[in-house]
């Protein structure tokens, strides 16, 4: 496989905040390649680079063979985007943006029409092509973002976190459309999340954290790195449950508002041997595979989006004991 | 050739969002067509009657401002067109043109015509006065006055770019426009003759490019109606012709050109 995008020690500073704090990476041509971080990790910022919208303070970026300092024009003609904030031409009509971006990237006339209404069909914005997009609603602008970044094949699609703030049926339905696109086109995918179900369909993930990438592997990969499947239970006395599960098993289970929580392996065949010989009772058991947000709170030790989920600061607590050890972590 | 393609919808782009923002066209003449009206009328009532025309007979103040206030509305068009690159900014879609495989220098080109065509459009609307004005117009004037204000419009704008492209803000923009603006304007032979001005204030009219520009307006749409030699620039002694008035004008709009260019190539 060719070598798409090449990073070496890429590093971006602001003034005194360093965004990209010296990462490197490849991506391979026609992968999915998930950038995976919390708010101000650097995602954005190391896209503007990848896209020639940014100088780096120092590193070297090569894109489909070209270095993005030296050779812009060629990189531009390789690139497609969908920008995190907003980029349209509001007082224009959703024809007219899409019209403008077909003649900027010298789509051919015969297919222009016709790629114009497919996109607009996809997001469902065809009904509403002729309305200024400053009557359009949030979701809809968003729509109509993502349809103008797939209108042309680019050799590499940049990916902004492209469906935030839209319902999970819209997401599905386009993330179908560019998994198809991409099929048959052989598209790159650079693609930055915070959801968690979205960076799964990426082929591999690195995670950022503080500008600096702190993991980069497969999905699957990676959740193993979480040491096993999540184990919940209620019970009718938590602490005797606790003592209980160290006494037998050495596993430290955790206490949240759900009740306790521990991680172990094959949690299938752990569970009725749990069962058969345990003192105090049990009111109710369940049993997840690790997502990636564990992986996310296990590597960082703190959660992807703190404003989600109730039981933060339990969680929290738990997962700064698990990443202990790990020096450089906390700053 | 992709060049070409890239100005053109550049251009393209700035005229559809022109047209569809049809009411701020007729906004634009309120300013203009008020100190035509009041300030004009007014003055021409009270004061002199300048000049000797060729059958003999003067030209009132109207006369004489009516150009001064085509330069006017060419100019401020022309110069504030530049807000269109920090709205651009502001909204996001700059990102878009930037990241775009056309290059910025033809970015900054259409970004110049679009407007000079703008200000350009403007400046033909206010013709419109011309009978209340008193004067007539040929079609030979009209065309040679459209390319002036083409080439006197083409240079404001792009200092206008020039400018907007290093600002981030519409308050800055505004600001730092109204302050070129006016002194601009004020010190051009727009608003009155400069023949008999005391020397620094003569200076000061001489070394503004926007002098030239006005004055080509007033000699191609007044002189073949009433002699007015004795109110036009003059430059080192010399009277200025309408050729020599647009050769500075056009040599400032190739150094503007240069500056917006350059500018706009480095742009993050
Ligand atoms: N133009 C800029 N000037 C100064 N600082 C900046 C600039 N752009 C980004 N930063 C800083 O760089 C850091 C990384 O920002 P970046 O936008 O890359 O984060 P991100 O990972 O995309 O976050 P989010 O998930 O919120 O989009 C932040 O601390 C931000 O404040
Ligand atoms: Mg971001």
């Amino acid at each position: 496989m060719n070598k798409i995008i090449e990073v070496e020690h890429l590093v971006k500073r602001f003034h005194q905040i360093v965004a990209v704090n010296d990462i490197s990476f490849e991506v391979e041509e026609g992968e999915i390649f998930g950038f995976l971080g919390p708010n101000g990790a650097g995602k954005t910022t190391t896209i503007n680079i990848l896209c020639t919208l940014m100088k780096p303070t120092s590193g070297r970026v090569i894109l489909a063979g070209f270095d993005v300092v030296r050779q812009q024009n060629q990189v531009r003609r390789s690139i497609g985007l969908v920008f995190q904030d907003p980029s349209l031409d509001i007082r224009l009509t959703a024809l007219q943006n899409l019209n403008f971006h077909a003649f900027v990237y010298n789509i051919p006339r015969a297919v222009r029409r016709k790629r114009i209404e497919d996109v607009l069909r996809m997001v469902e914005l065809w009904d509403r092509r002729k309305d200024a997009v400053r009557n359009y609603s949030g979701g809809m602008r968003r729509r109509l973002e993502i349809a103008r970044g797939l209108l042309h094949y680019p050799k590499v699609l940049f990916l902004d976190e492209p469906t935030l703030g839209l319902d999970p049926q819209t997401r599905h339905h386009i993330w179908d459309y560019i998994l198809d696109l991409r099929q048959r086109e052989s598209i790159t995918i650079f693609l930055t999340t915070h959801y968690m179900d979205e960076a799964a369909v990426a082929d591999r993930i690195a995670i950022i954290d503080y500008g600096k990438i702190i993991a980069l592997d497969t999905p699957d990969a990676l959740k193993k790195r979480v040491g096993g499947d999540i184990v919940t239970l209620k019970t009718e006395n938590d602490e005797a449950a606790i003592a209980e599960i160290r006494h037998h098993y050495s596993i430290d289970a955790q206490r949240d508002s759900e009740g306790l929580f521990f991680e172990v392996q094959n949690a299938e065949e752990f569970i009725p041997l749990l069962i058969n010989n345990f003192n105090t009772e049990i009111h109710s058991i369940s049993l997840r595979r690790p997502t990636l947000d564990d992986v996310f709170l296990k590597l960082t030790g703190h959660q992807i989006r703190e404003e989600a989920g109730g039981d933060v600061a339990m969680r929290r607590q738990w997962a700064m004991r698990q990443a202990r050890g790990q020096p450089g972590r906390f700053r | 050739m992709s060049n070409l393609r890239a100005m053109y919808i550049i251009w393209y782009r700035d005229l559809l969002n022109f047209w569809r923002n049809k009411g701020r066209l007729f906004a634009s003449f309120i300013m203009p067509f008020l100190f035509l009206v009041i300030f004009g009328t007014g003055l021409s009532s009270s004061m002199f009657l300048l000049g000797q025309g060729a059958q003999g007979e003067g030209f009132n103040y109207i006369q004489f401002l009516f150009p001064g206030i085509v330069g006017m509305i060419v100019l401020f068009t022309a110069i504030m067109w530049g807000i269109s690159i920090v709205w651009d900014r502001e909204f996001g879609f700059l990102k878009e043109v930037l990241v775009a495989p056309i290059s910025r220098t033809s970015v900054a080109i259409g970004k110049t015509l679009g407007g000079a065509t703008i200000a350009t459009i403007q400046g033909m609307v206010m013709l419109i006065f011309v009978p209340f004005v008193g004067v007539s117009l040929s079609l030979g004037q009209v065309l040679l006055l459209i390319g002036l204000m083409f080439i006197f419009a083409c240079s404001v704008t792009a200092m206008g770019i020039f400018i907007a492209s290093r600002i981030r803000t519409m308050e800055t923009f505004q600001v730092v426009m109204q302050l070129l603006l006016f002194p601009m304007f004020f010190l051009s032979p727009a608003l009155f003759p400069v023949q008999n001005l005391p020397s620094w204030l003569g200076a000061l009219v001489r070394i503004n490019p926007v002098s030239y520009g006005v004055d080509s307006f007033r000699q191609s749409i007044l002189e073949p109606t009433v002699a007015m030699s004795d109110f036009r620039m003059s430059l080192f002694n010399h009277t200025m012709s309408i050729p020599e008035d647009i050769l500075l004008v056009a040599l400032f709009g190739i150094v503007m050109v240069f500056l917006a260019v350059r500018s706009f190539s480095t742009q993050e």
